[in-house]
């Protein structure tokens, strides 16, 4: 299991890092195998630096992150287990590298005895299960692809590896419906085999469709989390109430009433359990404030 | 007519051959008008937003005309192009933020921008364009990389309009944001055309449900080509083109239960650009294909602003 407890994150921003700011502040969160934790929320509230943090890419401030009960360390062997793909497909290609490099790379770091028809027969596998013909990507510059080919080929690159756990920090942003169902469906094959899966989105119909569990972050804090169908279908933070509202549907056009912005919980606030399994952040009850 | 496209043809050099992304394509975009662009990825529309201003030394215009308030746009033509970029047509890239240089604060790097183009900074301008997006004036004074996605976006939007361009391309510009700044950032695309920042827009998007929301007519390319392009409402309502109906039917919605129903997507993938085959481009994976669609259809006006390119349409 992974698990997220209590971890905080400040950077040091402005003219010589004159200011703290919290851009991650106490979340904790498990994610098991065999299941798809969606991690939602507005821009610039944390869900990034949450991948960042798992995968090592940036340290914690406080809290901790353990895999299976030992402290994180980023190395061959973590990443062996959990991988991730990034937002920006754009920015994960050396320009000067052909593409095939980046799966190359994979090669030497992790199967240096595998032998070569072997290696492109695991290279054709994953490049058919996020539906890229390998005679379109292989050889070319990241510059000759187009977005959502680049994004499917970190998907595949990360697959390789056969990873337990999975960041996917909004792998399907770039992807037209029908390639973003293929990969949706992809991920929910590979729960069923086990990969646990922290998926990073901003799309709630997504999330929808293949999480078992929602998490809603604000301000870099959660602000709601349980079952999907919980959430979504009862949410009892305003903050989630809004981001349901503001999903694009087909069958209506947004009314024209500007969005107010939802305040901050006021303080003292907690994560409350609201119904079996379904937690929401409020002011506590006077009697349980006494308490906290 | 703001533009009008022509039979556009842009193809990539490559050492094998040439990619034809952009394969005789022909639309128009009004006054005031925001079109939608949509389309499976790879299809060709960065490629059309692109040659519509800077093309990048691998494309070639292979043939047809663009025309951009009644003056036709050099296209290819790097140097005849410069007059036109920023104040005639502008872009927001595909991730734009990520191609800037990130040592520079983000307030040096528009005035940079602005003087690079012969105008002067107009600070107050500036500032009352940040509030607009709902900025705090401090980003001048931050680095790119202390911006989360959804503020560089707006960021980058700011810069891109504010020598006022008659025609904006947004490609993909919302796609790395939450449903809420999303919704913000497309209304204040149709702010900015109401206040005149920008006239006309192409916005490029692969999700039909947002570009609904904000776009008067919706295009949807396939493999290099235009398939259907309509008023929003009757692309969503009532599409004729089978890919068009594939597409709107594999959009997961909120509020449905998924647990033991899977959605489909289109099986199959479309053709390699490099040597496409002759005939309909989608018939491979088309569920009506029948022996006409060895044959290219023709872009035919069904309905008034309707056009479809489909044999059974
Ligand atoms: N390297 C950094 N230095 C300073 N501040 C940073 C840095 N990286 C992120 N931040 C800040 O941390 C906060 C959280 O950013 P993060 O990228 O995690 O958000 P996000 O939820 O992923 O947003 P988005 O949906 O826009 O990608 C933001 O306020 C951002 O400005
Ligand atoms: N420099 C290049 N050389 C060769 N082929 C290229 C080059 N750039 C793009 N292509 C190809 O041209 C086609 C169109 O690419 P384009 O970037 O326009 O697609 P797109 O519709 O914007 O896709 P996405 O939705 O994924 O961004 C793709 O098949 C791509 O592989
Ligand atoms: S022309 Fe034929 S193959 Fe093409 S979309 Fe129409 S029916 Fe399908
Ligand atoms: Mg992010
Ligand atoms: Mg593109």
């Amino acid at each position: 299991m992974l698990r997220l407890d209590a971890v905080t994150k400040t950077y040091r921003v402005g003219a010589f890092g004159g200011r703290t700011l919290t851009a991650v502040d106490g979340v904790s969160l498990d994610l098991v195998p065999g299941e798809v934790v969606s991690l939602i929320g507005e821009s610039g509230s944390g869900k990034t630096t949450v991948g960042r943090m798992i995968l090592g890419l940036t340290p914690v401030s406080g809290g901790s992150i353990t895999l299976d009960g030992a402290p994180v360390r980023p190395g061959k062997d973590y990443y062996r287990q959990v991988q991730g793909v990034f937002q920006d497909p754009f920015s994960c290609y050396n320009p000067i590298f052909k593409v095939d490099r980046v799966l190359q790379m994979i090669r030497e770091e992790y199967f240096p005895g595998t032998a070569g028809a072997q290696w492109e027969e695991k290279v054709a596998e994953s490049l058919e299960a996020v539906r890229l013909a390998p005679a379109l990507v292989l050889g070319k510059y990241p510059h000759q692809l187009s977005g959502g080919q680049l994004q499917r080929l970190l998907i595949a690159r990360a697959l390789l590896l056969g990873p337990r756990f999975l960041v996917a920090d909004e792998i399907t942003s770039m992807l037209d419906a029908s390639t973003r169902i293929d990969v949706l469906n992809l991920l929910a094959d590979l729960k069923s085999r086990g990969l646990g899966v922290l998926f990073v989105t901003h799309d709630l119909s997504l999330g929808n469709y293949v999480s078992e569990r929602a998490v809603v972050l604000h301000r870099g804090r959660v602000v709601e989390s349980g079952p999907t169908g919980l959430v979504f279908g009862n949410p009892l933070h305003p903050y989630t109430a809004r981001l349901l509202d503001s999903v694009p549907r087909l069958t209506a056009r947004w009314d024209g009433v500007p969005q107010e912005p939802v305040p901050d919980t006021p303080e003292p606030s907690v994560l409350v359990e609201a119904e079996p399994g379904h937690f929401v952040r409020r002011v506590p009850a006077p009697e349980l404030r006494s308490v906290s | 007519m703001a533009l009008r496209v022509n039979d556009l043809r842009v193809h990539y050099r490559t050492l094998k051959g040439e990619v034809k992304a952009l394969d005789g394509v022909t639309f128009e975009v009004g006054d005031g008008e925001i079109l939608g662009l949509a389309g499976e990825s790879g299809c060709g529309k960065t490629t059309l937003g692109k040659s519509l201003i800077r093309m990048d030394g691998r494309m070639r215009h292979a043939g047809g005309t663009a025309e951009l308030d009644g003056a036709e746009l050099p296209i290819g033509d790097d140097r005849a192009m410069d007059r036109f970029r920023f104040r005639e047509v502008s872009i927001i890239p595909q991730y734009a933020m990520s191609a800037m240089n990130p040592t520079r604060k983000i307030g040096r790097m528009v005035d940079e921008l602005l003087r690079a183009r012969g105008a002067e900074p107009d600070g107050a301008e500036l500032r009352r364009r940040l509030d607009l997006v709902e900025l705090p004036h401090t980003v001048l004074e931050r680095y790119p990389i202390e911006l989360s996605g959804g503020m560089k976006q707006r960021m980058v939007m700011v810069i891109s309009t504010l020598l006022d361009p008659s025609l904006l391309i947004a490609d993909e510009i919302t796609s790395a944001l939450d449903v809420s700044t999303q919704k913000a950032v497309a209304r204040t695309l149709t702010e900015f055309r109401e206040r005149g920042f920008v006239r006309s827009m192409v916005f490029i998007t692969h999700d039909i449900s947002l570009t609904y929301q904000i776009a008067d007519t919706i295009m949807v390319m396939y493999a290099g080509k235009l398939a259907e392009k309509a008023p929003a409402d009757t692309i969503v309502t009532r599409p004729r083109h089978p890919y068009t109906r594939l597409l709107i039917s594999s959009l997961p919605e909120v509020g449905v239960r998924y647990s033991d129903r899977r959605l489909s997507g289109i099986p199959g993938s479309p053709p390699a650009l490099l040597d496409p085959p002759a005939g309909c481009r989608f018939r491979d994976r088309c569920p009506l294909a029948f022996d006409r669609c060895a044959e290219e259809p023709p872009a035919v006006e069904v309905a008034p602003g309707h056009h479809v390119s489909c044999w059974r349409s």
